[in-house]
Formats: structure tokens, C-alpha cells, sequence
């Protein structure tokens, strides 16, 4: 976590601001790389999403995906037998999410770091399982096709990706406004609090298992909010939204972007993005085995450590 | 019905197996190894390699790859582990992963992602009755081996000065070493045995669980419910937990199929409400 | 008023706590003193909800707070500081101490305004930072302060929550001798209303402090009474304080 500031640390910093307005300007600057864009933001909200459980209230979690996937299918299913209406499905995934996310919650209020680390990966597990079985809605292994989007505010989704990538830039960018006020609210504080001292927090008189539910439900909300947006804006939802890879790969974002300062999700998912491609020109087929490596090594040398090499040389 | 029990019992053991390095590992040096698996899948591709390119009988097969397993695994402890045990949970979560994640690719470029097909000899094939309940004899075998195998560890552990100075380590590696106790040691022969006998877990259960390179993400699950809800302070708790997961797995793939693995992973939830330390677990906790 | 009755905590085979019955009268300075081993920390802990009693119950102000959990406690004015300082390490001294304000305030759960645009709040932080003397480091991380002023924060975050009770665990523990007026004077200045437990070795600010003591031994109480009775009791002189202590 960045040392704090003096004055008000809730107001924009300049670096801050300039984050923000490039990431408005990216839309009307690479028009021809629309569909990257459209990833990254989505990569970043769900990095966002777990940044806020994880870096902001120290929940370590192996299966965010699960509420990403949730988002992702009930999105799907919802334009495809309810209505095509974008927004719409959009708020009704985020809500399935949330439920699922508060449900969940009680699981990661007892027990050590390993239980936790379980009972998310079983959850995540369990809807694979489910998705996996339930083929007659959700397509099975071969996936959810032929999900049409209608138009957004009434300007249909074209295929170069611009009207999804502009789509998915502002809720990426509502998310963080959103966010950014809620980190620096009391609401907030207590949480920095619980995740530096769980006990202490309670000893001051913080309900402790009511902060971690909201938490926990407000970043699988955030979670399917990108699960929906992925799915809307591909018109495709298969089993590999809730593959252990996705939980994995939004780990190693935030890992590359920075914990706990709010903006570690979007440094993350362009580095990330950006390794992706580099490997994959590279190597396509075994590019995972260069991401564990870098894992590996990342680990080894220090997290915060391989950000500063001048720190190398004390 | 009964079938379905030794065949619950048999799948429980293998587990157990496979997963008791990863639980005492866990106890011992506070590690959150998600890794174990690839230690495995090393194993069963050792032997199928073997008995495919060296003509090695199965039977011999078995000790090298727990020799060669267990060789890998202390080299690493020594070079890489011993680096982690320091780090936050989160650093320890990552850094296996992206071994695992290694592992994965490793061999996917190296042997190929096809299913490996492990050939049993003729007597280990096949199956006989005893008062109507099918006994597979390469079931029978596993059983076998993983009961003397457990044995051997519960006496190692209870009658052995290695294990006198193992449970004094995992109790509190501090007083441990300032009784003169080698830690460092204790360490590293325990993740080599404990690799190890992944590594054999993987060779026996190459025929009955498939072998591939996604094995270590596919089971990773399974060894992680063992060590949670059976606990890390005994190896019975693991044990104890490896069979109920087999004989819920089996039974429940059997009379539901349609819902499958689904049902493990809900009664671990459940049980891990109940009690999260783990089911089996004397102690409040670690 | 702090009030237990029978109060009884049992680990396994050994009775931690042994059938307990104290009184912390309205803006008493009270103190609760023991052998190491006593039980006086688990006592506290009992008293604040972390551990469960096998018997007895605790009552607060006349309301029985035995069931109810430690964050609930606190929310009726019950405080604690801790022996080892349990602080928010990557919080600065400011952020902590409005964090506890905004909490006593009832305003914790608010999610859209900021909380240090809260006047308030940070009219309450000026002042506890003045009074423990953390001006100086109010915006440098936790984790990067030295002792003397953990120990400081460790108290004014107490002080923060508006306490009814406040039980000071060892609050000098750990601290030179040269800085450690500045928790006596801090002691002094708490407000007259506040019920005071008090758990210390050291004896000078057990004699400066206290008006009634409690004695603990082996997890029972052994003596109750005025300070200056206990110090002159034989008995506890000999299972406490040493054949010919020089104090009191």
C-alpha cells in the first residue's frame, strides 16, 4: 500500500486524474484496437473487483471466477430467453452475482487462510461442475452461442468492437469513481482496519463478520458486472469464465498491478494484457508455462521488489 | 453395494497417498503447497515412460519413481521451498501456482497432452468374488500397498527418533531447534518422503484416476480437502478424510450421475462450516 | 459499572479463571494486580467477550452483556487496550484514531462520504492527538513509529472509542523509563467518569493510580480492597510483592 499523503487522501491526486482521463481518452485514441480495449477494461473491473476483497480486506481467494462466471452465464441467459436489452441484463447479472457473492460470504468468515483458499476454490468449483452438467441451459462444455445483444441506448454493437469497448470503459470507469469513494469512506477505513488487525477492529468496536459480507458482495458484484459485460460484448458464455485459470490469471493481475491502492487492476490487466501478447506471439501454445515462470520468479525476488530494481542495488 | 464400498476404500487410499505429504507439509512448515499435484503427475508419467520406452516392469517402476519423485522434491526444497516458508500465505499461494502452471506446460510440450495409458501386468487384471462383492485385483493391490504404507508411516512416526524429532517440529519448530534439533533436516527429508509418496500415489493411480497434464489442476482440489478437513496435526485426520471423500465420491458418482464430483465439493463445504479447523482435528485449531 | 459474578473460564483440565466476583464502581481507578500466570489477561479477555466463560456472567451498567460479542461490548462502552500493541500498521496514526471516532459516532458504516472530510471527526482526532502527544507523526504509517508512540496510539485509539470502561492492560509495558511519564500523565487526564481496570506490575503507577485493588492468584481473587490496605497486607506482600518489598 502506497504510504499515505498528507492533507485529505481523498482527494484525486494528479496522477490519479491522469490515469482516469487516459483511460477515457483510450477510446477515442486507438480506435483500431477496440477489442483489446474491450478486454483490458473488462479484465480490469474484475481485477478491481478482487483487489477490493483481497487488498482491502485481506480475503485471499482462489475462486473469484465463480462470480464472474455467474455474471457471465446469467447475462447470457437473460438476453438470450429473457430480453436482448444490454443494460438490463447487465444490472439483473450483477445482481445474481451479488446474491451469490452474499450466500458465499458466510463461508469466509471462520477459519485460517487455507479454508478460505478451499471454500473458494469449492465454490468455484462446485457452479463449474453444475455449468458442466447442466448442458440443456448452459451449453456444457461447447458453451452458450448465439447470445444477440440488442442495441445500447439505442446504438447497435458494431463488429469492430468500438460500441463494446466504449460500453465497457464506462462501467469500468463508474466502478472506479464508485470504488474510490468507497475506499475512502469510514466504510472504507474499516476495512483497511479489519485487514491490518482483525482483532483490534473488533476491539474498537467494528462488526467485524457484517464488514466482510458487504465486501464480499460488493466484489462478486463488481465481478459478475465484468462476467456480464464479457459475454454481452463477445454473445458467447462457455465454461472457461469459471475456470480455475480465470481466478488464477486475476490473481497474477493485481499481483503485477499492486494490492490495495484501487488502481492496481487497471496497471495490472494492460501489463498483463501486454505480456499475454508478447508471449503468445512467442510461444502460443505454452505461454502459461512463461507466466508461472515469472510467478515463480516474482515471488522469489519480492513482490514489491521487482517494481523498484533500484532496491536491488542496496 | 459392498463393491462400491472397496472401491470407495481403495479410491480413499490412493487419496491418502497422494495426499499425506501435502498435509504434513502443510503442519510442518506452515506451506500452503498447491504444487503437490505436479509432484504426482510426476510419478505416473515416470512410470508410464518408463514402461513404455525402457520396457520396465510395472512392479519395478514404483520405487523409482517415489526415488526419483522424492530426489526432485528435496532438491527443490533445498533451492526454492526453503525461501517460502517465511512469506505471506499469498506469496506461498502464487508461487506454487506457478509451479504448477510450469509443470503443466512442461509436459504438455515435452510428452503431449494425450491421456496416458498405463499397461497392468496380467496378474494385477481382472477381478474375482468373494461373497458377491467384485474385488478388482489392481484395487486390491492399492488397497494393500497404501494400508503398508500408512503402517510404515505410523510407526516411523511414533517409534523412530526421525519421527519423535518430526512431531517435536511440527509442534513448534523454535523450541525444536534450540533443543538441538535439526529443522532444517526434518524439512527437507519430510517434503522429499512426502513428495515422494505423491509421486507414488500418482505411479499406482495413473490407471485409475487417468494421467495427463492437466492432473495436477484437476486434483488439486481433492488433496486440498483431505488436509482441510482432516487437519494437519496427525495422519489419521487425513486418512480418515481421504476415505469419506473416496467413498462419497464413488458413491455418489454411482447413485447421481448426473451431479458428480458436485457432491464431494458440497459436503466439504458443509463440514469445513461446521468445523473449519477440520473435521478431525483435536486441538481448537491452528 | 463493571460487574462479573462467579465468573469461571476452564481450559480442558485446568480452571483458568476461578469463580470470580468483581466490582468496577462508576469512575473508579481501579487496578488488578498478580503473579505472572495469574490469569488477570484471560480475565480481561473473559471481560471483553474474545473468550466464552464456562460459568458466571458479566454485566454492564446493570445489563447483561455476557452472550453478546466483543464489538458489541465496545459499542456499549466497554474498552480495552492491549498488552502487545495491536495496531493497524499501514494506517496512520490520523486514519486509526478517525476510524475509532467516526465508529463512537455511530458513523462507521458510511460508505460515501470521506471520512477525513468529516469535521467532526477530525476535530476529535486534533484533540486525542494532542493529548498523546502523536501531533508530530499523524501522518506517518503505523508500522513506521517507534515504541514509546505505539504505545501512545494504543491507548488513544481506546480513548478514542469514548469508553465507560476502559481495562488498560499493562499500558507501560515495554516502555523506557524515561518516556513513561507520558502515559502516567495521559492516565491522569482521563475523564473522572470513566471506570478505570487497571493491570500492572509496575507498582509505582499501581500506587499513583489506584484507589482499590484486586488481587489475582492462581486465577482466583485472593485480596480486595482500598490501596492502601492491600499494600500493607501481609499476605499479599508475601505471595506478590517479596518478603521486604521497599514499596508502599
Amino acid at each position: 500500500m502506497k504510504a499515505s499523503e498528507p492533507g485529505q487522501p481523498s482527494r484525486w491526486k494528479p496522477w490519479e486524474l491522469a490515469l482516469f482521463a487516459a483511460l477515457a481518452a483510450s477510446w477515442f485514441a486507438l480506435p483500431t484496437h477496440a477489442l483489446l480495449a474491450n478486454e483490458v477494461a473488462i479484465l480490469a473491473l474484475f481485477a478491481l473487483s478482487l483487489d477490493l476483497i483481497l487488498g482491502y480486506a485481506g480475503i485471499v481467494s482462489l475462486g473469484h471466477a465463480a462470480f464472474f462466471g455467474a455474471g457471465a452465464y446469467a447475462a447470457a441467459l437473460f438476453a438470450k430467453h429473457v430480453m436482448p436489452e444490454p443494460l438490463v441484463g447487465l444490472a439483473v447479472a450483477t445482481l445474481v452475482a451479488a446474491l451469490l457473492g452474499l450466500l458465499s460470504s458466510a463461508l469466509i468468515l471462520r477459519g485460517s487462510d487455507l479454508t478460505r483458499l478451499m471454500v473458494t476454490l469449492g465454490v468455484a468449483s462446485i457452479l463449474y461442475e453444475l455449468a458442466n452438467r447442466l448442458d440443456h441451459w448452459t451449453g456444457g462444455a461447447d458453451g452458450l452461442q448465439g447470445v444477440v445483444m440488442g442495441p445500447l441506448l439505442g446504438i447497435d454493437f458494431d463488429l469492430q468492437g468500438r460500441v463494446a469497448a466504449a460500453y465497457s470503459l464506462c462501467a469500468l470507469l463508474l466502478a472506479l469513481w464508485l470504488c474510490r469513494r468507497l475506499v475512502h469512506s469510514p466504510f472504507g477505513v474499516s476495512l483497511q482496519a479489519l485487514r491490518d488487525n482483525r482483532l483490534r477492529a473488533s476491539a474498537i468496536g467494528l462488526p467485524v463478520n457484517r464488514l466482510l459480507v458487504a465486501v464480499y458482495t460488493l466484489g462478486a458484484a463488481l465481478a459478475g458486472m465484468a462476467g456480464a459485460l464479457l459475454a454481452q460484448t463477445t454473445g458467447f458464455a462457455s465454461l472457461d469464465v469459471l475456470d480455475f485459470h480465470r481466478s488464477a490469471d486475476v490473481l497474477l493481475v493485481l499481483v503485477i498491478g499492486g494490492t490495495g491502492y484501487l488502481w492496481g487492476g487497471v496497471v495490472g490487466a494492460i501489463g498483463f494484457k501486454l505480456m499475454q501478447d508478447l508471449l503468445s506471439s512467442w510461444t502460443p501454445q505454452y505461454w502459461t508455462f512463461w507466466i508461472g515462470l515469472f510467478l515463480v520468479v516474482l515471488v522469489l525476488v519480492g513482490r514489491d521488489r521487482l517494481f523498484r530494481p533500484w532496491v536491488w542495488l542496496r | 453395494m459392498l463393491t462400491l464400498l472397496f472401491d470407495g476404500i481403495a479410491y480413499g487410499m490412493l487419496l491418502f497417498v497422494l495426499a499425506v505429504g501435502l498435509a504434513v507439509t502443510l503442519g510442518l512448515m506452515n506451506f500452503i503447497n498447491l504444487a503437490h499435484g505436479a509432484f504426482a503427475m510426476a510419478g505416473g508419467y515416470i512410470t508410464v515412460l518408463l514402461m513404455d520406452r525402457a520396457g520396465v516392469p510395472f512392479l519395478a517402476t514404483l520405487p523409482i519413481a517415489f526415488a526419483l519423485v522424492a530426489a526432485a522434491g528435496a532438491l527443490l526444497e533445498r533451492t526454492l521451498y526453503r525461501r517460502m516458508y517465511a512469506k505471506p500465505h499469498l506469496d506461498q499461494v502464487l508461487f506454487s501456482i506457478g509451479l504448477v502452471f510450469m509443470a503443466v506446460a512442461a509436459v504438455d510440450w515435452s510428452i503431449g497432452s494425450q491421456q496416458q495409458i498405463v499397461k497392468l501386468p496380467a496378474f494385477l487384471t481382472g477381478r474375482f468374488e468373494i461373497a458377491e462383492v467384485g474385488i478388482g485385483r489392481y484395487r486390491l493391490f492399492i488397497v494393500a500397498v497404501c494400508a503398508l504404507l500408512t503402517l510404515a508411516l505410523q510407526l516411523v512416526l511414533s517409534r523412530t527418533r526421525f519421527g519423535s524429532r518430526l512431531r517435536a517440529a511440527v509442534d513448534d519448530p523454535r523450541v525444536a531447534s534450540g533443543l538441538g534439533i535439526d529443522v532444517n533436516r526434518v524439512f527437507l527429508v519430510t517434503f522429499a518422503v512426502g513428495s515422494g509418496l505423491a509421486g507414488l500415489g500418482g505411479a499406482l493411480g495413473a490407471e485409475v484416476l487417468g494421467l495427463d497434464p492437466t492432473f495436477p489442476l484437476k486434483f488439486m482440489i481433492y488433496f486440498l480437502i483431505v488436509v482441510a478437513v482432516g487437519g494437519t496435526t496427525s495422519i489419521t485426520g487425513p486418512l480418515l478424510a481421504a476415505l469419506l471423500l473416496g467413498i462419497a465420491d464413488v458413491t455418489g458418482k454411482y447413485f447421481v450421475p448426473k451431479l458428480g464430483a458436485f457432491i464431494v465439493y458440497a459436503l466439504m463445504i458443509a463440514i469445513l462450516l461446521w468445523r473449519p479447523q477440520g473435521l478431525f482435528v483435536r486441538r481448537a485449531g491452528r | 459499572m463493571l460487574k462479573t459474578t462467579n465468573l469461571s473460564k476452564r481450559f480442558g483440565g485446568l480452571e483458568a479463571i476461578d469463580d470470580v466476583s468483581l466490582t468496577v464502581e462508576r469512575g473508579a481507578r481501579h487496578a488488578l494486580i498478580g503473579p505472572n500466570g495469574a490469569g488477570k489477561t484471560t480475565l480481561v479477555n473473559l471481560l471483553t467477550g474474545v473468550l466464552d466463560p464456562t460459568a458466571g456472567t458479566v454485566h454492564l451498567d446493570g445489563h447483561d452483556i455476557t452472550r453478546l460479542a466483543p464489538h458489541q461490548r465496545v459499542q456499549r462502552g466497554l474498552v480495552r487496550t492491549f498488552q502487545i500493541n495491536q495496531l493497524f500498521a499501514t494506517l496512520t496514526p490520523l486514519a486509526a484514531l478517525s476510524i475509532a471516532a467516526a465508529r463512537a459516532l455511530g458513523r462507521s458504516a458510511r460508505w460515501w462520504r470521506p471520512l477525513d472530510r468529516d469535521r467532526e471527526v477530525a476535530a476529535e482526532c486534533e484533540r486525542l492527538l494532542a493529548q498523546f502527544k502523536l501531533g508530530d507523526v499523524k501522518h506517518r504509517r503505523t508500522a513506521e513509529l517507534p515504541y514509546g508512540k505505539r504505545r501512545l496510539l494504543e491507548i488513544a485509539l481506546a480513548i478514542a472509542c469514548k469508553p465507560r470502561v476502559l481495562l488498560l492492560d499493562e499500558p507501560a509495558a515495554g516502555v523506557p523509563a524515561g518516556e513513561r511519564h507520558e502515559i502516567f500523565d495521559s492516565l491522569a487526564r482521563l475523564p473522572p467518569d470513566v471506570s478505570v481496570l487497571l493491570i500492572e506490575h509496575d507498582m509505582d503507577l499501581v500506587f499513583n493510580f489506584a484507589s482499590c485493588v484486586t488481587v489475582l492468584v492462581d486465577g482466583a481473587v485472593y485480596a480486595d480492597g482500598g490501596v492502601r490496605a492491600i499494600a500493607a497486607d501481609e499476605r499479599v506482600k508475601a505471595v506478590y510483592l517479596g518478603q521486604g518489598a521497599a514499596h508502599a
